[in-house]
């Protein structure tokens, strides 16, 4: 294809991609180094009969004109990074001059709200999405192993925790664990314990976040596997079987390897949505318990007082951590696809 | 079916049994949430006895049917949840259409070009498919204020798409690969442009791809909650902000039952496109994987 028709073809995707996610990328970043106007206050002198006294005031008028006027705000360098709510290095070095060992610090960590979320996510990603690719793993080899006339319902259902609306199918799980639903019932009679509340627990908010991660997207790495044991060469599975293998040896010699580059791939798009997990959060009401880097930043922004610059702040760390994230995948793909063809 | 794939019959039972654990597990809480719907907080929250969400005894009690449809009426008359999906209709059938067509010139140029730059800008494209969509909202509110452009739909649909394009480049990059290079380069060869040999020979035969791929547009469209409930103002909103507004405030006035209504209301709509498009969900859900 000739440059010139490439340009114009390409053309309105790269400019909306350009407009929309490269420059906001550059507007975060420069909104992240400054921070709002503080109120400007006033200073009036108040003379009575019994002598004058100075009293301050916040000047609202004056502040609102300044705050109109620069609503970047005034320049902060690396302020916002360094303050409590990030990366809050004073409290970090505090913490690792005070405490005593490790655990000890960990849990001066947890106190950071930046770090809290970081925790989270990080925990959340590397649980849920090793667990994804194995659940995912086995229903696909159930169903393939199923008559064929059960495969087309199968994957109906299954498609259903995937597809619906992520706030509504952590809604849905949430009002079952809920102490008065169904399934929070049955941990209480399980567990033998009427006071068992889901929400008030932060281990079990955990989990239960991370069961939500599971359900939802195992249907994704399922159907992914389901479509290459397909192409898995039938030859090579009678082969093998020819040579006395069992089952179980055909699924680790001949089936596995098969796999393994799907499993990059889903490994690939799984980090990049769990790393984002957000919905299940506002939807379990998780944020006493467990906050994500995502909703941080959502906290930040919603409210009354819309705080600009510390949530562009997370927003420039978290783009920090998915570049880290998938720098190993990114030069993977670069040598693979990226050498001349 | 071949010897090599047929099991023995502890393993066909073993993986039956997984399969309908699982099965149960997927599409449970679905059946029981919608039956829940019909009825009363009381039943679908009963802390006194479980089988009163089946029978719905305490429905019966207040209503006098088994059944009730008052969350249904709270919810769509009385907080005008309609609105909200008359404004998820207009922002998904825009951003679909909008996405499918910068999507698919752009998609057909990459499948073609042979240069390196072409491997680079889907690089870049999959670096921002990683980047979370908050991320990003923030960057827009301040700009989006300063010029007014925050709170209506159409700044949400041009948005939605953006966000949506390197996936829908992705995708269609692959569909248009399976396309044979011949067909429109003959086209070429007869004296058409490059641009008449896509309109002519390529739009014909793109349609598969391109109702694949228009379907996941749709659904990040619709499933969308980071960029509607940031960007769009309060009688703009579309279904799943809206949704998450309910729980604000019937939380505390005790009608969570309107959001039991909603969240069905939100789901119908999805059920009834996996039952006319499961084909192409999965082929779509495959096609990057194991066709690229």
């Amino acid at each position: 294809m000739k440059h010139s028709s490439f340009f114009w073809f390409v053309l309105p995707s790269s400019l909306m991609m350009l407009l929309f996610i490269a420059f906001p990328i550059v507007s975060v970043v420069t909104q992240s180094l400054y921070q709002a106007h503080e109120q400007v206050i006033i200073e009036v002198e108040n003379c009575g009969p019994f002598g004058c006294t100075t009293d301050t005031s916040v000047d609202t008028s004056a502040t609102a004109a300044l705050r109109e006027a620069e609503p970047l705000g005034q320049w902060a360098g690396l302020d916002i990074y360094k303050d409590r709510n990030h990366l809050a290095l004073d409290e970090v070095s505090q913490a690792f001059i005070n405490s005593d060992g490790l655990p000890d610090f960990g849990r001066a960590l947890m106190n950071l709200p930046f770090y809290d979320a970081m925790a989270f996510t990080l925990t959340y990603t590397a649980i849920v999405t090793p667990l994804t690719i194995i659940l995912g793993f086995f229903i696909a080899i159930g169903v393939n192993a199923a008559a064929r006339a059960m495969r087309g319902p199968t994957i109906f259902l299954s498609l259903l925790p995937m597809i619906v609306t992520p706030l509504v199918g952590s809604l849905i799980l949430f009002w079952m664990v809920d102490a008065r639903g169904i399934l929070g019932t049955t941990l209480q009679w399980l567990a033998d314990d009427p006071d068992l509340s889901v929400k008030a627990s932060t281990p079990l908010m955990w989990i239960m976040l991370m069961v939500y991660g599971v359900w939802s997207s195992a249907p994704f790495a399922f159907i992914v596997y389901y479509a290459g044991l397909q192409t898995v060469n039938t030859d090579t599975l009678e082969a093998a079987m020819i040579d006395g293998a069992t089952r179980a040896q055909r699924i680790r010699y001949v089936i596995i390897p098969h796999l393994v580059p799907l499993t990059t791939f889903i490994a690939l798009i799984q980090l990049m949505d769990n790393f984002r997990v957000f919905e299940p959060i506002v939807s379990f009401s998780a944020q006493a318990h467990a906050t994500s880097l995502s909703y941080a930043i959502f906290n930040d922004l919603g409210g009354e007082t819309r705080l600009l610059s510390s949530a562009a702040a997370t927003s420039v760390l978290t783009i920090i951590g998915v570049a880290i994230l998938l720098s190993p995948v990114l030069v993977r793909t670069w040598r693979d696809f990226g050498t001349p063809r | 079916m071949s010897k090599a794939t047929r099991l023995s019959p502890s393993a066909q039972f073993f993986a039956y049994s997984f399969l309908a654990i699982w099965l149960i597990m997927a599409a449970f809480p679905f059946i029981w949430t919608l039956w829940g719907s019909f009825k009363v907080e009381g039943d679908f929250f009963s802390k006194a006895d479980w089988a009163n969400s089946i029978f719905g005894t305490l429905t019966t009690i207040e209503t006098g049917g088994s059944f009730t449809g008052a969350g249904y009426y709270g919810a769509w008359v009385q907080e005008e949840f309609w609105r909200a999906a008359l404004n998820t209709f207009i922002v998904c059938f825009c951003v679909v259409t909008i996405s499918l067509t910068c999507g698919t010139l752009g998609g057909y140029a990459l499948s073609r070009s042979t240069y390196r730059y072409a491997f680079w800008f889907l690089l870049f494209a999959l670096m921002f498919r990683a980047m979370p969509p908050i991320t990003l909202v923030s960057g827009y509110l301040l700009p989006f204020f300063e010029w007014n452009l925050w709170g209506h739909l159409s700044t949400t649909i041009i948005v939605l798409v953006a966000i949506n394009q390197p996936f829908t480049l992705w995708m269609l990059h692959a569909f248009f690969k399976n396309i044979p290079k011949d067909l429109d380069e003959s086209a070429m060869v007869d004296g058409c442009t490059r641009f008449q040999a896509f309109r002519h020979v390529i739009i014909p035969v793109m349609w598969p791809g391109v109702i694949t791929t228009g379907l996941f547009s749709f659904l990040l469209a619709y499933n969308d909650f980071a960029v509607t409930s940031m960007l769009l103002s309060k009688e703009n909103q579309t279904m799943v902000p809206k949704l998450a507004s309910f729980l604000g405030t019937t939380q505390t006035k005790g009608n969570v039952m309107f959001a039991v209504a909603a969240v069905v209301s939100v789901t119908a709509p999805l059920f009834v496109m996996i039952i006319f498009f499961q084909k192409q969900i999965v082929s779509g859900l495959t096609a990057g994987a194991v066709k690229g």
